[in-house]
């Protein structure tokens, strides 16, 4: 398969800069796009192209852009283009490899995204502890105002852009691209009512696009070599490839550029070398942390959006956590919900003490105190907290999709703990 | 001495003019004053490595916020500290790859061999030791910050390789 994404990264994981990047036909696109390309043209072809959002939600990228009022149609002002690099998803790990091993990659989509919705500013709000990443970034944006890359009128056409890097001061609900702006102003992240939406007035209550790593990665070979193209790249129904990436017990942990709709069993069994030799594959999370589990039963689908979703599960980040049959389910469930608890923004009392409530009985559970009863709250807990409408935002509902998933799945463990009095992983 | 005054006096006893130099300088990207309140509480750790509360004061004033707003947005980010942290911060992975890998155990370790707990501070100041969601490497799972430094497969052998030496000096 050809090497999209991750051309440029080698074994060794070493940068690069601006003159291996243009080498291996960087800024192709972006030279492209400013000699003949009108802001509409590349917008049509983002959107022909299907790429969706490899952020989790997997919007479709060129819809997403097409909100953005045209100049005429709002006050003059400000536009922004907002790199959403807070990668913190528990499981996931793609972003980090992307910035820091070809960060002019990341610069270059955004440029383009910038070009085509008309943003003159652009932010890259990165996770403070990607120390690394951070500084990859910053010396490539360097060369790039040093290029002529940024700055005024980029390589001479009549566009500018400002490009800075933001470190993030750390919540996990960041990642929320409101609450991402709000943090961007300066303020608790706390996710805003919509709409309006940011597409419309976001950052300084301009019009903004907030985007994922990944996803603005992709955007340079889709206008370098356009969406017909891109959309032969994947093998089932999505376009174009993916990082896919396995963590947990298997011999070659790691994190793979594969074209969409790669099967799960090949990810799992090829790529990550199959489970270590004593565990056994009880389950997976298929793309981080707030995904619902799905079992071996599910090996042979396809990793495309709408696929893993008619299987009861999502996408999400493409990066899978698996479950070994040594693992105690209930205790990998109350991993995750102490992680959603600790990271609720608080606004809204379903998440602020819904979270917390469902942690304690799982502790409970986990730590032998559990009650018959027990497993009823937590199904109340799922039907209430994880139903779209009775919280603020997505936080709460995709914490609760490892947790029903788990007592649909792993039900006999859960009543195990409490009939043993004792987690009988230990 | 009118009002204004004395509130510029007490400002200036509260923060550094280098501080007040850098936080003046990312005002130039904001429309508003609070705008860059995470922004000058980041300067201000920077420095000090930590927020105390007359520097959160003189932040507040500085932005023209109440302390109160800047205390909701001091207190609402991991990385903000508003007690005083040891010379390095351990960010330790507590997440789930993390967890599957057997980062309790490691915690515990690392814990008995600093003789610390969470949010807790070695007694000779080198560590300051607090969970952090997880750092996105999970491919090298456990893992932990130390300071700047990013420490993956974390064992046995490199916590003793790690802070063997941390101990002893805090037996000294």
């Amino acid at each position: 398969m050809e090497k999209v994404l991750t051309r440029n990264i080698g074994l060794d994981q070493k940068p690069t800069n601006l003159q291996a990047y243009e080498a291996s036909g960087g800024y192709q696109g972006l030279r492209k796009a400013l000699a003949e390309l009108s802001p509409k043209d590349c917008q049509d072809i983002v959107s022909d192209s299907n790429l969706r959002g490899r952020g989790g939600a997997g919007f479709p990228t060129g819809m997403k852009w097409s909100f953005v009022p045209a100049d005429e149609q709002c006050t003059p002002g400000h536009k922004y283009l907002v790199c959403n690099a807070d990668e913190m998803e528990p499981g996931t790990f793609k972003d980090r490899l992307l910035m820091e091993c070809d960060p002019h990659q990341l610069i270059e989509g955004m440029i383009l995204a910038a070009y085509t919705i008309g943003a003159d500013i652009s932010y890259i709000f990165i996770r403070g502890e990607y120390i690394v990443a951070t500084q990859r970034l910053r010396d490539a944006l360097q060369e790039c105002y040093a290029a002529g890359l940024l700055g005024n009128n980029i390589l001479g056409s009549s566009f500018s852009l400002d490009m800075y890097v933001h470190p993030s001061a750390g919540r996990y609900i960041c990642g929320e691209e409101t609450a991402l702006i709000n943090a961007l102003e300066g303020k608790r992240a706390n996710p805003r009512a919509k709409p309006p939406f940011p597409q419309v007035s976001g950052l300084w209550g301009r019009p903004t696009i907030v985007n994922n790593v990944e996803t603005l990665c992709n955007i340079p070979h889709i206008i370098d070599r356009g969406a017909d193209w891109y959309k032969t790249l994947g093998i089932g129904e999505d376009a174009g490839t993916k990082l896919f990436g396995v963590s947990g017990k298997v011999n070659n942990p790691g994190c793979w550029e594969l074209p969409m709709g790669t099967p799960i069993r090949e990810i799992i069994e090829e790529h990550a070398g199959g489970m270590q030799e004593g565990y056994q594959l009880k389950g997976f999370l298929p793309g981080g942390g707030s995904t619902d589990f799905l079992t071996s039963d599910h090996l042979d689908l396809a990793m495309d959006y709408n696929v893993i979703g008619a299987a009861g599960s999502r996408m999400g980040t493409g990066t899978m956590i698996i479950l070994d049959d040594r693992t105690c389910p209930v205790a990998m469930v109350l991993n995750l919900i102490r992680f959603f608890a600790h990271e609720s923004c608080g606004f809204c009392t379903p998440c602020r003490d819904g979270l917390p409530w469902s942690r304690q009985v799982l502790q409970d559970i986990e730590e032998g105190r559990g009650q018959p009863e027990d497993l009823e709250t937590l199904a109340y807990q799922v039907s209430y907290i994880g139903a779209i409408g009775n919280t603020h935002c997505a936080l709460a509902p995709g914490a609760m999709e490892p947790l029903q998933s788990a007592l649909k799945y792993f039900y006999d463990d859960f009543k195990q703990h409490i009939s043993n009095g004792r987690c009988p992983y230990h | 001495m009118s009002k204004k005054q004395i509130i510029q006096s007490d400002m200036s006893s509260l923060l550094s003019a280098e501080e007040i130099a850098e936080i003046d300088a990312e005002l130039a990207h904001v429309p508003y004053k609070s705008g860059a309140a995470i922004d000058a509480l980041k300067i201000v750790q920077a420095k000090r490595g930590w927020v105390s509360d007359e520097c959160l004061r003189g932040i507040a004033r500085h932005l023209e916020m109440s302390d109160e707003e800047l205390e909701g947005v001091a207190t609402f980010y991991n990385l903000i500290y508003r007690r005083p942290v040891g010379e390095k911060v351990i960010l330790f992975c507590d997440s789930v790859s993390c967890w599957i890998s057997g980062c309790d155990d490691i915690k515990t370790a690392i814990s008995q061999r600093l003789g610390i707990d969470y949010g807790e501070t070695t007694s000779d100041n080198s560590y300051t030791l607090l969970p952090v969601p997880c750092l996105g490497a999970c491919d090298r799972a456990p893992v932990m910050m130390i300071g700047d430094e990013l420490v993956t497969h974390i064992d046995d052998e490199k916590v003793t390789a790690l802070f063997g030496k941390a101990i002893r000096r805090a037996e000294e």
